[in-house]
């Protein structure tokens, strides 16, 4: 059989994600994006003057990178699970998310009124129980701002 | 919802606006309800682009990081030994149970010891079933003084 067109296997993954980003309406609120390479993700926060935390600095909310990290580990957790049944394209119709159960997030620097970009990645993953670590950059992919591991409870 | 007409405690006011000043936590709808020597209640009110999960209308944890990183950050500035101002370090947050839709969710923070540079504290997130926390977490934060 040749080789699926590439402009099918594309847009079968992008419509994947943009499913799963879609059914989580906080990532909206926020104004998170996600890009896709293969099958690497990249979170993007565009700063918005409400994600401020302390207007005299000014500085990001703790509590805004916090979500920022895990929205993006939710999504890669997710999106990894989910990988072989978008690319056999028989992603279900109900996509169920994994549930936060631990979440721990160290503050390096402080956030900068400027976007973001995350990347998670998946140390563990079993069948009832997973391990994320996240971390969040501006301006330097070298120099995290915020980092965080959680646990999280499959679906 | 009435207004109190009594005079208000005016560190609680002036701390109150503090907090409707946070334009993060201004856009969650966050407002402190009591502020103690080291201690702050934050609540939340219930809204649907906060949910997490459409399929059950519960909040997402994201928002309820926020809230007690919010509550947390207040109990420190409220703490007697008078910090200029403090920045969290880290928080470790445990979601015990999902909180049920359509409900308030509120945050009490309270500072447990404080060294010359670093606060460290406790925080747990309820709803309208203050019996049963939806979270619970510790932090710490730094003290400038």
């Amino acid at each position: 059989m040749p080789p699926e067109p590439v402009e099918v296997v594309k847009s079968r993954r992008e419509a994947a994600l943009a499913r799963l980003v879609a059914s989580v309406p906080y990532i909206g609120f926020l104004g998170a994006r996600f890009d896709r390479r293969g099958d690497e993700l990249t979170a993007h926060l565009p700063f918005s003057p409400m994600l401020i935390g302390n207007p005299q600095l000014p500085a990001l909310h703790g509590g805004a990178t916090a979500a920022f990290l895990e929205v993006t580990a939710i999504i890669e957790l997710a999106w990894t699970n989910l990988w072989e049944d978008i690319e056999a394209g028989r992603l279900s119709d109900e996509i169920a998310l994994p549930k936060t159960v631990t979440f721990t997030v160290d503050y390096l620097r402080t956030g900068l009124p400027r976007d973001a970009y995350a990347r998670a990645r998946v140390n563990r993953s079993g069948r009832r129980f997973a391990s994320v670590h996240v971390e969040a950059w501006q301006d330097n992919r070298a120099r995290p701002f915020v980092a965080a591991t959680a646990h999280f409870l499959m679906p | 919802m009435t207004e109190d007409p009594r005079p208000q405690d005016p560190r609680l006011a002036l701390a109150q606006s503090f907090i409707r000043a946070l334009p993060h936590s201004a856009a969650l709808g966050m407002d402190l309800v009591h502020l103690g020597a080291g201690e702050a209640v934050i609540t939340m009110p219930y809204d649907p682009r906060l949910v997490g999960d459409p399929a059950t209308g519960v909040i997402h944890g994201g928002a309820i990081s926020a809230l007690m990183d919010t509550a947390s950050g207040a109990s420190v500035m409220s703490h007697p030994s008078a910090p200029r101002s403090t920045a969290t370090l880290d928080l470790r947050i445990d979601y015990m149970r999902p909180a049920t839709p359509g409900q308030r969710i509120t945050a009490r923070a309270e500072v447990t010891h404080v060294t010359r540079s670093v606060a460290f504290i406790r925080v747990t997130a309820c709803d309208e079933d203050t019996a049963r926390p939806v979270a619970q977490g510790t932090g710490t934060f730094t003290l400038e003084r």
